[in-house]
């Protein structure tokens, strides 16, 4: 399990690093001068030059990246142009609500994702699995903003239970956080919970008929027990793939809710640093969200290790 | 008599139609004794067994007909709650692929355990001392340590040990074995058997094996019963099937064995032909498309098992006599046309 663990661990330094050189040539090749952008149209040419200076933009491009790989190791991601201050701290401010956001959804996802499918599996011979097939394709179909859009409209406006929009830390208290998120959350989760149900229904009909479930029967075990117990235990392993990638996807998911609901995260502050240019801060929030998906990647691989001894003690 | 099965018939629902997969079975076994079933794949035995543990999944599977008498109890109309009572209680069973046949995921110990927790309420520290004791028993060097593993860090044989420990955990009356032999090699298949034979002596267990190995059935059973499409072609004493076989397809069945001690070096033998589709099974005798005796007659007329000797039966419609002179006669041709082959 340390070996396993070493070795996903070291895994990570490449990918790291490529990503690290993507991010700044997204950011440095795209066309349009930053010191002109920022200093408007009407700017004089010594102007923009001297910016370019301050910013470090006048220098080759690889000693540009490698300033600031050094400083992005240090922690420092530079400042805003627009705000003038550490991206660090512009991100840290704006992660809770986007991690609220994430548990919310996943919480809401696995809750409702796990007992159906472990249900519909019960009864796989009726009527039941054909309509949960058409559901499940139903709910990832349906566009994020759309349904957002609707449930706003029904819950915030035409029966307002929910607020439309805004965010209350859970520092303030947890009720007006939840309240606050768990009309996004239901929104992000719809997508997934078609998707994690779908998965796991198809995995866990996989194993019901493998010859452990039959030792299972034969040893008088009830058929509940041998679905959650002896069943789901095996179709999780192949499901926890497709629950790390939405968390990670839920990040992206996150870019559009955060608009609609006005919550002040990590989304919503990539959105609003592209409009201004401020390519520090877009710099930094890619990186985070990319660091962000190789840890829960990582994450993934290791309960992979807990969840199949096979892996465990390879 | 511990359990007797009556006239079963177990019928699967296909697209293609209903498969006859046990067509009209009988048998009894006794408390301690070894029944053997032989037969092709396909020939219905293993429907047969899961029929007695009615594991069969319903649906497809039916039963039009017929019953299982467990101790006086009518396996057929029992409830699955109580169904589950005797599942692994009193009739337990192992099953043909080890490799595939223990959850991945749990101990080797947790799935002992499981087993006896299922059938009596015990602490678990009880349970673990009689789940060592019957790795032990089953010939698994340093259970304490091997109560840990999983699966995945034992070999075929290990794991077949590990599930004939399961099936006698609640040291049932009857265990059925699923060619428990099959996806082993030579040397451990025989210490399986062997081990199932100490365990039969030790705890007076009822054996019924199935296999389409002869050789495994030779040296386990008192009583063999031979199925073909779906029905019992033949029964009785080992000696009868082996030495006074009455019906085609047991001939033909020990016929394909490999003697090690033929004289001549013979090719191989087989039956000619497929096994029967059990949708249309054939008209008359199910197996005389391929029977190298077969009449007219065979082909419109379904023979019933008639009494040869003592307890053993045939279907066919030669007599003793008249089969015995027909395999003589077929031999010489046989001989004839090897000789002029030469």
């Amino acid at each position: 399990m340390l070996h396993y663990t070493i070795r996903r661990l070291i895994a990570i330094i490449p990918v790291l690093f490529i990503v690290s050189i993507i991010v700044f040539m997204i950011v440095h090749l795209t066309p349009g001068n930053p010191a002109y952008l920022i200093l408007g149209e009407d700017s004089s040419p010594e102007a923009i030059e001297q910016l370019e200076q301050q910013l470090g933009l006048d220098k080759p491009k690889v000693v540009q990246y490698f300033d600031w790989l050094r400083n992005v190791f240090v922690g420092d991601l530079g400042e805003s142009i627009y705000s003038e201050q550490p991206v660090s701290q512009i991100i840290a401010e704006r992660i809770g609500p986007t991690f609220s956001l994430m548990i919310i959804s996943m919480l809401l996802t696995l809750i409702v994702a796990i007992p159906t499918a472990i249900f519909i599996v019960w009864k796989r011979n009726t009527v039941l699995d054909p309509i949960f097939l058409s559901g499940s394709l139903l709910g990832t179909s349906i566009p994020e903003f759309w349904l957002a859009l609707l449930l706003v409209f029904g819950l915030g406006v035409t029966v307002p239970i929910f607020p439309v929009a805004g965010y209350v830390p859970i520092t303030d208290g947890i009720l007006g956080w939840l309240h606050h998120l768990l009309l996004p959350g239901i929104v992000l989760a719809a997508v997934e919970i078609g998707l994690i149900a779908r998965m796991l229904r198809d995995s866990m009909l996989e194993s019901v008929n493998q010859d452990y479930t039959k030792t299972a029967r034969g040893k008088g075990v009830k058929e509940s027990t041998v679905l959650i117990k002896h069943v789901f235990s095996n179709a999780l392993i192949p499901t926890t793939t497709v629950i790390g990638v939405t968390i990670a996807g839920l990040l992206g998911g996150t870019v559009i809710i955060e608009t609609i609901f006005t919550i002040p995260g990590i989304g919503q502050l990539l959105i609003d640093s592209i409009h201004r240019r401020d390519y520090p801060v877009i710099q930094g929030v890619i990186l985070f969200i990319a660091f962000v998906y190789v840890i829960i990647n990582l994450i993934v691989d290791l309960l992979y290790a807990f969840l199949d001894p096979r892996i465990r003690y390879d | 008599m511990v359990l007797e099965v009556k006239n079963l018939k177990a019928h699967i629902d296909t697209p293609d139609g209903v498969v006859k997969a046990v067509d009209g079975v009988s048998f009894t076994i006794e408390p301690g004794e070894t029944i053997g079933i032989v037969g092709e794949s396909g020939s219905g035995k293993s429907v047969l067994a899961h029929s007695i543990m009615q594991l069969n999944p319903k649906p497809p599977t039916f039963y039009p007909q017929g019953e299982i008498v467990f101790e006086g109890k009518k396996l057929l109309q029992l409830k699955e709650k109580e169904l589950q009572k005797i599942r692994g209680n009193e009739i337990a069973m192992v099953y043909q692929d080890p490799m595939s046949s223990l959850n991945p995921v749990f101990k080797i110990g947790d799935q002992l355990i499981e087993a006896i927790l299922t059938h009596h309420h015990m602490p678990k520290r009880k349970a673990r001392q009689r789940a060592i004791e019957l790795l032990t028993d089953v010939g698994i060097p340093d259970p304490e340590k091997r109560f840990d593993a999983y699966p995945h860090q034992f070999s075929g044989g290990m794991r077949q040990r590990v599930l004939i420990a399961i099936a006698l955990a609640c040291n049932p009356k009857i265990l059925i074995a699923d060619e428990p032999t099959t996806a082993l090699d030579v040397t451990i298949q025989a210490q399986i058997l062997e081990l199932m034979k100490r365990i039969q002596e030790k705890y007076g267990t009822a054996i019924i094996i199935i296999s389409h190995d002869l050789g495994v059935i030779a040296q386990m059973a008192e009583k063999v019963l031979v199925m073909y499409s779906g029905r019992i072609v033949e029964k009785g004493n080992v000696e009868d099937i082996f030495y006074h076989t009455s019906m085609p397809y047991t001939w033909s069945l020990l016929r394909s064995l490999p003697r090690i001690d033929s004289e001549t070096r013979n090719r191989l033998l087989s039956i000619e032909g497929q096994p029967p589709n059990l949708v249309h099974p054939p008209s008359g005798c199910n197996f005389h498309p391929r029977c190298p005796f077969a009449t007219e007659q065979c082909k419109t007329m379904y023979p019933q098992l008639t009494k040869r000797s003592g307890d053993h039966y045939a279907a066919c419609i030669l007599s003793e006599l008249e089969f015995k002179e027909a395999k003589k006669r077929l031999e010489n041709r046989e001989q004839e046309g090897r000789q002029k082959h030469v």
